[in-house]
């Protein structure tokens, strides 16, 4: 009995959360929180569709989302037409160069039978391939990174709308995921975790170095935005009526003209900022929807099915003919394409790109505890468990300031314990995180949403 | 003259290469010593490890600040090598009280080694807020004593040669400890009961439970060695460097790496794992410009800094070899998972 209500209880709960903080703090920070908690939300669907579907553990969710952010930089920042026809071409060809070798150790690999000669091939390729780098790529980095370096310093990238992004970062993050997925699948379970933990520390190390693509730790601020900026609706007239209309009670208790455009004013730019976030909220969950119905399907579809045979019993399926290495290859580049997407949200939402702000802790680990505490192998879960872990994650710094305050209550105001308790209470957070995992996995090992057995 | 540039040549190997790779490597491979005994014996990849190495070290911090305010110092050794033990025992005391509390509970259930993945990044998440909350997440150095073992100016004023040679004192003090620690576990592991009954529990578990080996005796056991490698590890590293929380999670990748490349479960293919990652990252990262100059005739002399990859990418290198060694040789140098 009570299993059938607990996804509605779940969701009933963390709605309550949310409107406590909109009547507490404001409906701002409420609705900045659920923003981040939609797109959580869609990184928790994907890591679930590796972990719950298929038992695939993937450490390196912070590098496909960072890949994600980079697309969108990529895809809506306008060209920089002078980096392009300095030294585009160079860039080009050094591209061409990589992926060439890429291909040519691939051939001699999969076709060359004698080890000797294969090895030697292998050495020389590298070898041709460093020198080309040398020549073609390190120039032309050092010219476009020489054009206006205080404002862009790269090469740009190609004046899109950025949602298109969502849909290219698909493409780039599952792209890496297969390359990933090709070496370590075959192999133990526990390699897969180590390969996508370094694959991620080396996308950051990319990101934070190679300026050419990504401006660096400079970062790329001002990026496209898919929904109005807050300073024009500010001066939209339609606006203005709208805001007008819904508070017309409050604006006619003020008795004089002058206050009642002070008043107007004021709500118009709070209100602002409410519809902005509300346009994103929309947005996102649209993409939500989308990613949970496809998501849904696919479990309920034959191959869902498969996937969870494999996972419950590999020996088993394998024998019943199905190529299991194969199919943890799809689910591993399908899932890590949802991370992708998630990041290009984020980093739309965030309207820039800091690849320095991007840390295992929070953009790995805390999507893992998300699944696990929601739920892993259900969708709904991963839902539940990306808002209400992205509630704690925000609301425990305050929470553990105050646990801290109260229990140093005692103390002197100036004592040297209190002002450091109080000063690290903010890493009490990760604490907080920590336990939540464990007790999960120790009381609740399937999630607050359990995966639902069907009885076939 | 041309016999002077090939020792140059060879002093500035020495001196930006080979001396700090050795005491690199001699950290990594006490590491992953850690890791791969705890995957050889209770079946998992502890990614708590690192975190467990930074708690390590930051009681070793703690002691080495309590005995400096009492006086005590190592005089022109560093006075963490005297906190040393204590933090050891500390570090493993917590193993076992996170054993006890934690990973007990799913051993009993014979869960999955996934599981205990995930468990220990739980693990992971509390320790890293444990060391952040008592010691703060910035860089701290504890090192004190006597700084350096040979100076860069002492050494080009006794030999003439234009390269000058330093050899920090920490260095050192790495690879003798590093050896002393490996010396002892390995005759622990090759000559001692309690060795062989690991060895034997690892090699075949229901084998060694039918032969009176006692698994709870061998599980506190394992912890006590993990903990004290991950102390000694974190102490070396942080003395020779600098003690940051932060930096002590990055190592995981170059420690499984090493633990990998070696074949996990495997010791001594650890140690040689650990000496691998610290070569090759030096090794290819290091500018050979300077080098080159000394060798070659005038002419031939390089324009680049002749250097493979930018420190930028030193995590790159140990993910590269780890790949390199999963496509040709997926167990590792010495074939894995035994001890």
């Amino acid at each position: 009995m009570i299993e059938k209500y607990r996804a509605p209880l779940a969701f009933l709960v963390m709605a309550l959360l949310l409107a406590i903080v909109g009547f507490g703090q404001s409906w701002s920070v409420a609705l900045g929180i659920i923003n981040l908690c939609i797109i959580s939300a869609i990184m928790a669907l994907g890591v679930n569709l590796q972990w719950g579907y298929a038992g695939l553990f993937n450490a390196g969710v912070m590098g496909f989302t960072a890949l994600g952010g980079l697309t969108a930089v990529l895809i809506s920042h306008q060209p920089i037409y002078e980096a392009w026809s300095g030294a585009g071409s160079g860039i080009l060809l050094s591209g061409f160069i990589l992926i060439s070798a890429g291909f040519g150790i691939y051939f001699v690999h999969k076709k060359i039978e004698k080890i000797i000669l294969k090895r030697t091939l292998i050495i020389f390729i590298i070898g041709i391939t460093l020198i080309g780098l040398n020549i073609f790529y390190g120039p032309s980095v050092s010219i476009i990174e020489s054009i206006n370096p205080a404002k862009t310093g790269f090469l740009g990238g190609l004046g899109l709308p950025i949602i298109v992004s969502w849909l290219v970062a698909a493409f780039v993050a599952g792209f890496v995921a297969w390359i990933i997925g090709k070496i370590t699948l075959g192999l133990r379970s526990d390699y897969l975790a180590i390969a996508t933990l370094g694959i991620s520390e080396i996308v950051i190390a990319i990101l934070k170095h190679e300026d050419w693509l990504s401006r660096g730790v400079r970062n790329v601020t001002g990026l496209d935005r898919p929904v109005p900026y807050e300073i024009e609706l500010q001066k939209t007239t339609w606006f203005i009526d709208l805001i007008a209309s819904i508070n017309t009670s409050k604006l006619q208790a003020a008795q004089i003209l002058s206050d009642r455009q002070d008043i107007l004013n004021k709500l118009v730019i709070d209100g602002s900022s409410i519809f902005v976030k509300l346009c994103y909220a929309g947005l996102f969950i649209l993409v939500l929807l989308i990613i949970y119905f496809l998501s849904h399907l696919a479990l309920q579809s034959p191959w869902g099915r498969m996937l969870r045979a494999i996972r419950d019993n590999e020996d088993a399926a394998s024998a019943m003919g199905k190529n299991i290495v194969a199919k943890h290859l799809q689910v591993f580049v399908i899932g890590s394409a949802i991370i992708g997407i998630a990041g290009a949200m984020l980093t739309t939402l965030d309207g820039q790109f800091t690849p320095g702000s991007y840390q295992p802790l929070r953009f790995t680990f805390i999507i893992w505890v998300m699944v696990i505490v929601g739920g892993s192998g259900n969708n709904l879960g991963s839902i539940f468990g990306g808002f209400f872990i992205w509630f704690m994650w925000i609301e425990a710094e305050p929470l553990s300031i105050a646990f801290i305050s109260l229990l140093t209550n005692g103390l002197d105001y100036n004592s040297p314990l209190r002002m450091h308790l109080i000063a690290s209470a903010p890493h009490l957070r990760l604490f907080i995180m920590g336990s939540i995992l464990l007790l999960a996995l120790r009381f609740m090992p399937r999630g607050v949403i359990p995966e639902k057995v069907s009885k076939e | 003259m041309e016999n002077f540039d090939i020792l140059n040549a060879l002093i500035l190997l020495a001196n930006f290469v080979i001396v700090p790779a050795i005491s690199y490597g001699s950290q990594l491979a006490i590491a992953a010593l850690g890791i791969t005994i705890v995957y050889a014996v209770l079946r998992f990849s502890n990614f708590a490890h690192g975190d467990l190495m930074s708690f390590g070290t930051m009681t070793a911090i703690l002691f080495t600040w309590l005995f400096q305010n009492l006086g005590i110092t190592g005089g022109v050794l560093p006075t963490a090598l005297i906190a040393l033990p204590f933090a050891i025992i500390v570090t493993a005391l917590l193993c076992l009280l996170i054993d006890k509390s934690v990973y007990r509970f799913y051993r009993k259930q014979k869960s999955h080694a996934v599981v205990f993945m995930i468990v220990s990044v739980g693990v992971m998440f509390i320790l890293n807020a444990t060391v952040r909350f008592i010691i703060g997440p910035n860089d701290r150095t504890f090192f004190d004593g006597e700084k350096f073992l040979i100076r860069a100016l002492d050494f080009k004023a006794s030999t003439g040669l234009e390269e000058g040679l330093t050899i920090k004192s920490t260095q050192l003090i790495t690879v003798i400890v590093a050896i002393i620690t490996m010396l002892l576990l390995f005759y622990f592991l090759q000559k001692t009961k309690m060795g062989k009954a690991m060895r034997a529990y690892s090699n075949n578990e229901d084998l060694a439970l039918l032969s009176g080996i006692n698994p709870d005796r061998v599980v506190m056991i394992t912890w006590i060695i993990v903990g004290a490698l991950g102390t000694i590890a974190g102490v070396l590293y942080g003395l020779d460097k600098s003690f940051k929380p932060f930096t002590y999670f990055q190592l995981l990748l170059p420690m499984f790496a090493a633990a990998i490349v070696g074949g996990i479960g495997n010791p001594i293919g650890a140690v040689v794992g650990g000496y691998i990652i610290a070569f090759s990252e030096i090794m290819l990262t290091y500018a050979y410009k300077k080098f080159f100059i000394y060798l070659l005739p005038e002419h031939l002399e390089p324009s680049g800094l002749m250097q493979f990859l930018s420190t930028d990418y030193k995590f790159a290198i140990s993910f590269i070899i780890l790949v390199i060694v999963l496509i040709i040789r997926p167990t590792g140098v010495f074939r894995g998972k035994t001890i």
